[in-house]
């Protein structure tokens, strides 16, 4: 039979999954070879969503620079303002007070919450159920109107400021988390129930695009990519900052349950595990967190000393790092933001040899990138 | 129709002066008529009571703006898609890309004659009828690999040649699955075998219940057919997801509605075909529907059988909303590997119990226990 | 392991290649090798027993003004420590070894630096613009970069 494959004459399909497509998660564009339904080759073409952030943050302030975070990925602004925060703090030494610090890990949190859930819905959807996504977006309404009385805003909401939160939280806040939390937390297995572990969902990721852990720590993956491939990394365990030290959490590993470990199930269930985790964390942050200001003194005209840092938060797609260069002048000399997908991307051309092109859909899904994060 | 046209002229007098090839072509077009205004009207109301179910398992509402709860949106929707631009694609093959929706269409609604809908409401009593309808719906494999084709579009034609294998993989456990109740009826029109269901032991009459392999049978042929007719968990072919709608993506306005309005008549004919050949068909439970007068039997039938057929659409319309979607492979793999061979044995099973047991049923052989 | 430690490490095994050791103001500490030598030092950082960095967190093109520079941020997961290396560049020809081969990481970050700086990375796999259109002209995050008036016509 082989042979007789070998004879026919056959042509290599070039697709151009375009700039514009249901599932690429943004204006990601794939330019694929296909033989057939067998992918070839697949590169991925980023930049349709370059905005130069990095040249914008050389001529900025530091404190104006906070609302450029909140676009860097929309879907976790909180993480990416806090990432910003503590960058700016650790250079300058400024100490942040303790209820501030508690404030932007249950925000944090919550965005994570929030991102899961987007990550969750768009990958089931793109997967052909399409339920699962308005369950999501249920869900994630309820978490926006916490943000909204937090700060005004559903989506980018520049909340946290260099040397703390832009205001207190909102009387009754608290109780209302809380009330959201007992009311998501039996959404978990539900969601369990209906697609995780469907038999058809199952087949269609289990055994695909396996990662290995030296492989995944070779291409740069974080988060919820590298630990679906067994390695128990996490930044708020490992390196912890802020106020993690004090909550306790387990990590999510992917651990092969329904193919090997590695496949796009067990970077699904990741995420789903870590949801409940943020949860668990979020209910000792509400238990534990004081009175007290949420601002420290930083100067008006704010001059950080000269110096380097490289800071790294993790956030819900991985681990976001800035390298921040000082000169001693209100401008940044150099900031460079890592972003966690555009170095996830790097694996994609190497993983998706052989695989069909209903699975590269899959394979995109599962790293949950998101563009304005990998163009800036 | 030619009986039908002669008792018209017994009815009406003023029209004996007629001749009856005129009355026969005359019934017939309005027969045709009265059989596509239902199926069209169905198509529609299909569309408005999908969303409303897909509203329902989301947990939102659906269309609720235009008419009573919304009703009327399928009129509304209809509008709008005549109203739309005409847009054929420049380096398009003008011809195929025209012809494609309309043999997709012809492909569905053809099936429409046969139904049988109730005792006397057949608008063909065909002696091939699931002959007739396995070869008719074999049409839309045709215009489905036109449309990706002709719309010189890659990712039309990846759609066009996945879909076409899928339909034309899924026709044989289709057809395997049929047979059983054609063996049982011993005939292939579905009047014949929506008959022989009947007697008067109401729901036991059902091929289903018949002998333990028309009872698989059933699922098998539900399986398939789901297949048939590109439903999710077996919509590859239009992928909203993955192929942005696949081999329909360059048609617009009324070119579209046909794709669409054919796919929810499949969907009907196909359920049809479920509740003619296993479920009983038009028979009303514990009364014999030829029995009654003409008016009463007819209307108490059409009921009957609307009912269970607009189940079985139910039906599929919640698996839709509930599953997600079959890679390519998996899908043929799922039907040359599994849903073949079952359906074979199936239908030697059956065989082989209308030999030994002279063709009785389990519900026949108890009810001749107790005499 | 120290930052002083493995600087003294990598001198002892390269000699002049590892020029200095920037410690104050810089989180992490900075080794500054000279730019020829960089994919050797990454191979010995990668695999020695007690170095062992399996991890590139971050590689940036930097424009300090009189000259260019490649910051590698490295990290062990077994070890746990974390450094940092440096190579100057000139601003007329910034050219460097790829360390694409050491950690396949450095892929596409090698290439937004050179699409926004100009530095090209010598026996890199795959070096092209991924940020900007492919016909673009100038490398933008230069201190002395000038915007263009008009790209394809249409005014910028």
């Amino acid at each position: 039979m082989k042979a007789r494959a070998e004879a026919l004459p056959t042509q290599e399909m070039l697709i151009n999954m375009g700039p514009q497509h249901p599932s690429t998660h943004g204006v990601l564009r794939v330019i694929l070879r296909t033989d057939g339904e067998v992918v070839v080759n697949a590169k991925p073409d980023v930049g349709y969503l370059h905005r130069a952030l990095e040249k914008i943050g050389e001529r900025v302030t530091y404190a104006q620079f906070m609302p450029f975070t909140d676009r860097l990925d929309y879907l976790a602004s909180m993480n990416c303002n806090a990432a910003w925060a503590w960058t700016v703090e650790k250079l300058a030494g400024i100490e942040v007070p303790e209820r501030a610090e508690y404030i932007r890990v249950i925000v944090c949190e919550l965005n994570r919450i929030s991102s899961h859930l987007i990550a969750f819905g768009s990958f089931t959807a793109d997967m052909g159920a399409f339920t699962p996504f308005l369950y999501a977006i249920r869900e994630r309404e309820r978490i926006n109107d916490l943000f909204e009385e937090i700060c005004g805003n559903r989506l980018t909401y520049n909340y946290v400021r260099i040397g703390g939160v832009s205001a207190d939280l909102p009387d009754g806040f608290l109780e209302k988390t809380r009330e959201f939390l007992d009311y998501f937390e039996p959404k978990i297995p539900e969601y369990n129930d209906l697609i995780s572990y469907n038999k058809i969902f199952v087949h269609r990721l289990a055994d695909v695009a396996v990662i290995s852990g030296e492989q995944a720590v070779a291409y740069g993956l974080t988060g919820p990519n590298l630990r679906g491939s067994g390695i128990p990394f996490d930044l708020r365990k490992n390196e912890p900052y802020s106020v993690y030290p004090k909550l306790d959490f387990d990590v999510c590993v992917g651990t092969g349950e329904r193919g090997t470990v590695g496949d796009c199930f067990d970077r699904y269930m990741v995420r789903i595990n870590e949801m409940r985790e943020s949860a668990r964390i979020l209910r000792q942050a509400i238990d534990q967190i004081p009175d007290g200001p949420v601002m420290a003194k930083v100067p008006r005209v704010f001059k950080p000393p000269v110096g380097e840092i490289y800071f790294r938060a993790e956030n819900p797609r991985g681990e976001t790092g800035i390298y921040l260069i000082s000169d001693g002048t209100v401008n940044p000399s150099r900031l460079k933001i890592r972003a966690p997908s555009f170095v996830t991307m790097n694996i994609f051309e190497e993983i998706t040899k052989g695989l069909m092109v209903a699975d590269v859909v899959a394979v995109i899904g599962s790293f949950d990138i998101i563009l304005p994060e990998i163009d800036r | 129709m030619e009986a039908l046209a002669i008792s018209l002229v017994h009815a009406l007098p003023v029209l004996s002066g007629v001749p009856l090839w005129a009355m026969t072509l005359l019934v017939t077009v309005l027969v045709a008529a009265v059989v596509l205004t239902f199926a069209l009207t169905y198509s529609g109301l299909a569309t408005y009571v999908e969303r409303k179910v897909a509203g329902d398992i989301q947990a939102r509402i659906g269309p609720n703006r235009v008419g009573p709860v919304g009703l009327l949106q399928f009129l509304a929707d209809g509008i709008k898609l005549l109203l739309k631009e005409d847009i054929i694609p420049a380096k398009a093959d003008r011809f195929l890309f025209i012809l494609a929706p309309y043999l997709v269409f012809i492909g569905s609604f053809a099936a429409f004659v046969v139904v049988p809908f109730g005792v006397g409401l057949i608008a063909s009593d065909l002696n091939i009828g699931v002959y007739y309808v396995m070869a008719v719906t074999s049409l839309v494999v045709v215009g489905v690999m036109l449309a990706g084709w002709a719309s010189n579009n890659k990712w039309a034609l990846l759609g066009g040649m996945r879909a076409a294998a899928q339909i034309v993989s899924y026709e044989v456990p289709v057809g395997m699955a049929l047979l059983p109740a054609v063996l049982i009826a011993g005939s292939l029109s579905l009047q014949d075998i929506t008959r022989s269901q009947g007697g008067l032991f109401g729901i036991f009459g059902w091929n289903l219940f018949h002998n333990p392999f028309t009872f698989f049978s059933f699922f098998l042929y539900y399986v398939a057919a789901l297949a048939e007719t590109n439903r999710t968990p077996f919509d590859i072919p239009e992928a909203e997801s993955e192929l942005v709608a696949g081999y329909h993506v360059e048609y617009t306005g009324i070119r579209f509605a046909f794709f669409f309005l054919a796919e929810y008549g499949d969907m009907f004919v196909v359920s049809a075909l479920a509740t003619a050949c296993f479920l009983g068909g038009w028979h009303v439970p514990f009364l014999s529907a030829e029995a009654l007068p003409a008016v009463w039997g007819n209307l108490f039938s059409l009921g009957v059988f609307l009912g269970k057929t607009l189940g079985l659409v139910l039906l599929m319309m919640w698996v839709r909303w509930t599953l997600p979607r079959l890679r390519v492979d998996q899908l043929m793999r799922m039907a040359w590997k599994y849903l073949v061979p079952l359906t074979f044995f199936n239908l030697l099973g059956v065989s082989l119990w209308l030999l030994l047991f002279h063709g009785k049923g389990i519900p026949q052989m108890i009810a001749s226990l107790f005499g | 392991m120290e930052s002083k430690a493995i600087f003294e490490a990598v001198k002892a095994r390269f000699g002049d290649a590892a020029i200095e050791l920037q410690e104050e103001g810089f989180h992490p500490p900075f080794l500054v090798v000279s730019s020829a030598s960089v994919r050797e030092i990454a191979f010995f950082l990668r695999d020695d027993p007690g170095m062992r960095f399996d991890s590139l967190m971050c590689l940036s093109g930097v424009d300090y003004k009189d000259r260019f520079a490649v910051a590698y941020h490295l990290h062990s997961l077994e070890v746990g420590h974390k450094i940092g290396v440096k190579a100057y560049l000139p601003r007329e020809t910034p050219a460097l070894p790829s360390v694409d081969p050491v950690w396949p990481a450095a892929n596409f970050q090698e290439r937004e630096a050179f699409d926004l700086y100009g530095i090209v990375f010598e026996g890199s796999r795959d070096l092209r613009r991924i940020l900007l259109p492919e016909d673009w002209e100038g490398h933008p995050l230069r201190k002395d970069y000038k915007y263009p008036d008009f790209y394809h016509g249409i005014k910028v």
